[in-house]
Formats: structure tokens, C-alpha cells, sequence
């Protein structure tokens, strides 16, 4: 098999570059254990069906295309909400001007420093749920991540936290090669805001472990921007338990390459997950949203709502699964992914599937593409709203479901806002 | 106000004549109704009048004020006074009634140079123009026309007609799809905005909107032209006989 022992090769060759790991204790384990799976599996190829729309070479290949780092005087995201800074800077802890990781409800380490412990909470969840989620689909972008991974965040959450923690990534360097994985544990009951933002890399490589415990809920807000030449392959694997809930929402404006991979389990009755994301590109933008929902017990609702807005070429991807196991009866699955293209050059592609074993479920999916409506155009430019201004508020109402999604209201205006802001600097 | 001269249309896509020498005065401070037959040409001169794409004149044209209308854009012809109320008002999902209203007032107010209505004041504006209109606070809430029943899309229309003080109005089968109670209240709402100065141009079907909103002028058309004008009695002789015989003079 030439095609998979090239893949193999190319894996071992990328993982020669990487920064040297500890060798010992709970993550060295997990990293060779990791190391081993992504050896066999080999670097994603362009023939791979997993990879059909979206080309991974420069995500798996050695040599990291450089990104200039954008001077912006726009206020970064999340500025005016009260939250907790961990900062990275090119995909390293910035211990200075990140805040003090005391927090009431909450416990943060660095990967870094926890990893010099016998015994961690955290080593039953570090590259397992990556591990889990690599059947039936693989995805050895997040493997390589475990194997190679300097840096981090652990985050166990006991309580109610007050505030939001938040993730800033900084990039400074344009040919930066950022691997970041953090673990997010919720204890039963437990609530945490997560937040992220920032270009982070030239390149970034995520993983995101998150472990929802009974009635335990997770909110999740991401703004994905700024650098245009940027590059990032991120991963979230999710596993809820009963009552518990999971939402995570995506802005994604600028970047010629970003694939957000979110895969959840649902393995206690009544949990739920939604994921949602609103992306904006123009030129040679491109996007793909990849969702593996599995429903593995009984009375879980699920929800993807994507919506793309495309223009001079830009490409989007969607490619969203809901798998309902035999025993999960009663479940509520719903996927809708939305393009709209304002030119013809814009390319939206859809896979939506839907694999159910189960006889008592309710699934419902759609997807749709098109241009912005005329009649609705001309009805806002009768009424004296310039052109430009009326395309916008067309475009925003139509990224509005996704932003919906976000349940706190100035999270959301932020949001917004941050929307408005591109449009109009587009505009020039 | 505004003159219409000679105008002809054709369809963009189609080699099909629509409006053939439509000529139109319409003074300051006056009503104008225009009746006709389905297909005549009523709608298509108030979209070509508005700007919609679609549209090619072929001969003739329109002024407001002395400006040439047809060489704006849309949002250019909003600035210069002209509204049209639609037929059937678009639905936009998303975009809540009020945010489009303000934006509206200040995009026109900017393009004429004037200083954009700070929120207090339009709140302040809207709410008592809604009042009159009897659309309520939800309303304005909901996104534009979404879930609007016919009547309150109709009053929805009359409200921006309102807010935007328009000095030429021009309103396509207002009355279409609406009852007795909610055509008096979009009536009433008309001729509150009668100043002296502001004009109207009444499409309609039925004389029965004529009856709430008084005609000086009642033009009929047919076959893409105006075929005969007269006063207020032109439209109950038509609600008496039909269009036949006052085609059949021109046949």
C-alpha cells in the first residue's frame, strides 16, 4: 500500500520536527500512545473521503507557510467582559500577561507543570477522548497533537464559576507552529464559560478535551480572525453525561485555511449539545466546519446550526454527521448549514449525514446556498438605505441564527459587533 | 412635483412593452388616484418610479422637483422624497422593525446633509406614530413584516411612510388584502401626512379606497398608457360600469 506508507512516513517525518517532550510521567504515555496511533493511521492525504474539500498539505507538511501578523487598532474581542486572561503568544503560556489562575470553583494548571505529578485527574481524560473520537472517522491532526504537544491548559471545574475563562492567542512570529491542548473537566453540576480568541499561529494545531459530568453545563464561545495568511486545524472531543449540556459557538472571519473539527458523545440520557458558527471570507478564504455527533443514549437533543457567507472566490465547507446507536431512542437530532454567496466565484460545499439505528427518533436536517434576495435588497434601498449598508444588514441577518445560538446576550453583541466591524472594513 | 413624461418600459429580460407614453402631472399638496384593469401597467410604473431592476425605459422619462429621477439609485430617490408603499411588503428575517426604521431615517438624513435623530428622539417619534397606527410594541420588536398579518404589513408600511415624511408617496394597492376597519386606519394614517405640500399617488383597483382617501385627480390606465382623467367621479363611474366603456371610447 504505497498511498497509506507514504501518509506513514509523512507522519513520522512531521512528528521529527516538533519540539522534544517529556519522557516520562502520565503525558508521556498518553504522547506515545498517541504517537503510535498517528504512525499507524499516517498524515491526512488529499484522497482521503475525510479530506475530499479541503486540501490538509499544508496542515500535515513539515514546512509551515508563513503569516503576516496584521497590525489591527480594532478592540480586540471579549474587551469589555469580565473574565479570566490566559494568554499564549505563538502557542506559549505568557505567565505575564496572563491574570493570576486563582479563580473560586475552579482549578487551572499549566499541561507543562502538571505533568511532573504522579497522579493527575487529569491523565484519564488527556488524549482519551482524542483516542475515542478517532473511530469510526480518523482524524490525525488531533493525534499528532497529543503526540507532540509542549503547552496548555488543565481546567477542573468544581462550582458555578463567576466569570468566564478565557483564551487569548497571540501570534508574533510569522512562521510560528503552535500545537495547544488543553482538558476541561466538569464536575457534577458544575458551569463553565470558555472562551477563545486570537490568530494564535502562522499555524495552529487544537485540541480541546471536554468532560461534562451529570447536569453539568458548558459554554463554549471561539473568535477565530484577525490574520489573514493564518492556518489552524482545531479539535474539540466532547463527552456528556446525563442531564449535562454542551453549546459551543464559532466565529470565524479571515484565514485561508481553518478546519474546526467538533466531535461529541452523548453518553448519558437527556444531555445536549449544540454546536453552532457563523464564518465570513472573502478571497481565498476557506472554511470547514467537520461535526461528528454520536447519540449513545436515550432522550439526547442535538443541534448544528452553520452559516457561511462567501464572496470573491472564498470556499466553505460543511461536513456534518448525527450517528444514533441502536439504543438511543428518543433522540432529537437537528443540522442545518446555510451559505449564502454574494458573487459567483463563492463555493459552498455540503455533506450532511445522518446514520440512525434507532426506530423511535426524531432527525432533521437541510442545508441550503444562495444570494442575497433582491426583492428584500430593493425593499431596504427604497427606504433610503445606501446599497452597501443594505447588503450588510442582509448579511447579518442572515449569520443571525448562528449567533442566536450564544445564550448570554453581551457575548453575543460582541459578537455582532465584531461582524459589523469586518463588513465594514471590507468595504474600502 | 412629479412629472412623468412620455414614459416607455419595457421588461429587461423580455422583449415586452409595458407602459407606452404614460404622461403625469402630479402638483404639490395634491392626490392623484390611477385605476385600471389587471396588466395595465399601475405597478410597473410605481417600481420604475422607485428603481427596481428589471426595468428599461425606452423612451420618455421622470422627474421629481426638476431632478431626474430614473438616473438615482433607490436609496437616492428615498433621499429625494419619493416612497413607494409596496403591494406586498418583503418579509426580512433577522432584521428587527425598529433597527430597519432608524436606519432608514438616518441613512436618508445623511444623504440630505441633515444631522441623524439621536435614539431618544426617534423612539420618542416612532412610538407615537406607531400609536396612531395602533401597531404595538411587539411589533416593532419582530423582524421587519415577519409574521405580520396583511393588515399590519400594510400598517407597517404607512408607519415608515410616516417616519420618513416623504414629500411625494406613492402607494400600490394599499388597499389589497385589507378590511373594511383596516383600510380606515391605513386612510386615516394617509391623511394625517396631508399637509398641502406633500403629494400622493393612489394605485387602486376599487373605488373604495377613494372613499377614505379623496382623490383631486383620478387617471385610468390601460394598456401602458393613461386613457382618461377627470375628478373624483371618474372612480364611481368606474365602480358603476366597470372599465369596459371607458376603454371602449379608446378602443
Amino acid at each position: 500500500m504505497p498511498v497509506l506508507q507514504a501518509k506513514r512516513d509523512a507522519a513520522v517525518a512531521r512528528m521529527a520536527v516538533l519540539p522534544v517532550v517529556p519522557t516520562s510521567g502520565w503525558t508521556a504515555l498518553a504522547r506515545a500512545a498517541a504517537a503510535e496511533r498517528l504512525s499507524v493511521m499516517g498524515m491526512p492525504g488529499r484522497r482521503d473521503e475525510y479530506w475530499k474539500y479541503t486540501d490538509p498539505t499544508s496542515l500535515s507538511q513539515v514546512d509551515v507557510r508563513s503569516a503576516a501578523v496584521l497590525q489591527s487598532d480594532e478592540s480586540p474581542v471579549f474587551g469589555d467582559i469580565d473574565r479570566l486572561k490566559i494568554v499564549f503568544v505563538d502557542g506559549v503560556f505568557d505567565a505575564s500577561a496572563s491574570d493570576d489562575l486563582a479563580l473560586a470553583g475552579i482549578e487551572i494548571e499549566r499541561l507543562e507543570t502538571a505533568a511532573s505529578e504522579d497522579a493527575h485527574w487529569a491523565s484519564a481524560l488527556f488524549g482519551v477522548l482524542e483516542a475515542k473520537g478517532q473511530s469510526p472517522v480518523e482524524r490525525p491532526l488531533a493525534a499528532l497533537n497529543t503526540a507532540t504537544v509542549a503547552d496548555g491548559i488543565l481546567i477542573r471545574v468544581t462550582g458555578k464559576v463567576e466569570k468566564p475563562v478565557s483564551l487569548i492567542y497571540v501570534h508574533s512570529a510569522d512562521n510560528s507552529d503552535a500545537v495547544l491542548h488543553h482538558v476541561v473537566r466538569l464536575e457534577e453540576e458544575a458551569e463553565l464559560t470558555l472562551l477563545e480568541n486570537g490568530p494564535a499561529a502562522a499555524r495552529f494545531n487544537m485540541v480541546l478535551e471536554v468532560d461534562v459530568a451529570d447536569r453539568a453545563r458548558f459554554s463554549h464561545i471561539r473568535a477565530q480572525g484577525r490574520d489573514h495568511e493564518r492556518r489552524a486545524a482545531t479539535h474539540i472531543f466532547a463527552r456528556l453525561a446525563t442531564e449535562s449540556q454542551f453549546k459551543s459557538f464559532t466565529v470565524t472571519v479571515n484565514g485561508v485555511l481553518t478546519r474546526n473539527e467538533c466531535v461529541i458523545e452523548l453518553t448519558g440520557d437527556n444531555a445536549s449539545a449544540h454546536v453552532a458558527g457563523a464564518a465570513l471570507g472573502d478571497g481565498d478564504f476557506h472554511h470547514d466546519d467537520t461535526v461528528f455527533i454520536t447519540h449513545d443514549s436515550v432522550n439526547c437533543e442535538s443541534r448544528q446550526v452553520f452559516k457561511k457567507v462567501l464572496r470573491n472566490g472564498a470556499k466553505g465547507v460543511f461536513q456534518g454527521k448525527i450517528l444514533v446507536k441502536a439504543d438511543a431512542q428518543k433522540t432529537d437530532g437537528y443540522q442545518i448549514s446555510q451559505a449564502l454567496l454574494l458573487d459567483d466565484d463563492a463555493q459552498f460545499l455540503a455533506k450532511p449525514e445522518l446514520e440512525i439505528y434507532a426506530d423511535d427518533v426524531a432527525c432533521s436536517h437541510g442545508s441550503t446556498t444562495g444570494a442575497i434576495d433582491e426583492n428584500a435588497l430593493f425593499y431596504l434601498r427604497s427606504r433610503g438605505v445606501p446599497l452597501a449598508d443594505a447588503q450588510d444588514m442582509m448579511i447579518l441577518s442572515f449569520l443571525e441564527d448562528a449567533i442566536a445560538e450564544i445564550e448570554d446576550a453581551s457575548l453575543a453583541d460582541d459578537i455582532r459587533g465584531r461582524l459589523e466591524g469586518w463588513l465594514t472594513r471590507r468595504r474600502v | 412635483m412629479l412629472e412623468i413624461k412620455n414614459l416607455h418600459v419595457k421588461l429587461q429580460d423580455e422583449d415586452k412593452q409595458i407602459l407606452k407614453g404614460v404622461d403625469l402631472v402630479v402638483e404639490p399638496g395634491t392626490v392623484h388616484a390611477i385605476m385600471g384593469p389587471n396588466g395595465s401597467g399601475k405597478s410597473t410604473t410605481s417600481y420604475v418610479l422607485s428603481g427596481r431592476n428589471g426595468y428599461e425605459v425606452t423612451e420618455g422619462g421622470a422627474t421629481l422637483d426638476g431632478k431626474d429621477l430614473l438616473e438615482m439609485d433607490p436609496e437616492e430617490r428615498a433621499a429625494a422624497g419619493l416612497f413607494l408603499a409596496f403591494q406586498y411588503p418583503v418579509e426580512i428575517p433577522g432584521v428587527g422593525n425598529m433597527t430597519f426604521l432608524r436606519t432608514a431615517v438616518n441613512a436618508q438624513r445623511k444623504a440630505r446633509g441633515e444631522e441623524e435623530l439621536s435614539a431618544a428622539a426617534f423612539l420618542k417619534e416612532v412610538r407615537a406614530k406607531a400609536k396612531a397606527l395602533k401597531i404595538d410594541a411587539d411589533m416593532l420588536k419582530r423582524p421587519v413584516n415577519v409574521g405580520f398579518s396583511g393588515g399590519e404589513k400594510k400598517r407597517n408600511e404607512i408607519l415608515q411612510m410616516a417616519m420618513l415624511e416623504p414629500k411625494m408617496c406613492i402607494l400600490d394597492e394599499t388597499d389589497s388584502g385589507l378590511d373594511v376597519d383596516a383600510m380606515k386606519l391605513v386612510a386615516e394614517g394617509v391623511n394625517a401626512l396631508r399637509d398641502g405640500k406633500r403629494s400622493f399617488l393612489v394605485i387602486t383597483h376599487y373605488q373604495r379606497l377613494l372613499d377614505h382617501i379623496k382623490p383631486d385627480v383620478v387617471h385610468i390606465m390601460a394598456n401602458g398608457r393613461i386613457v382618461k382623467s377627470g375628478g373624483p367621479e371618474l372612480a364611481l363611474e368606474v365602480e358603476e360600469n366597470g372599465y369596459a366603456d371607458i376603454l371602449a371610447e379608446f378602443a
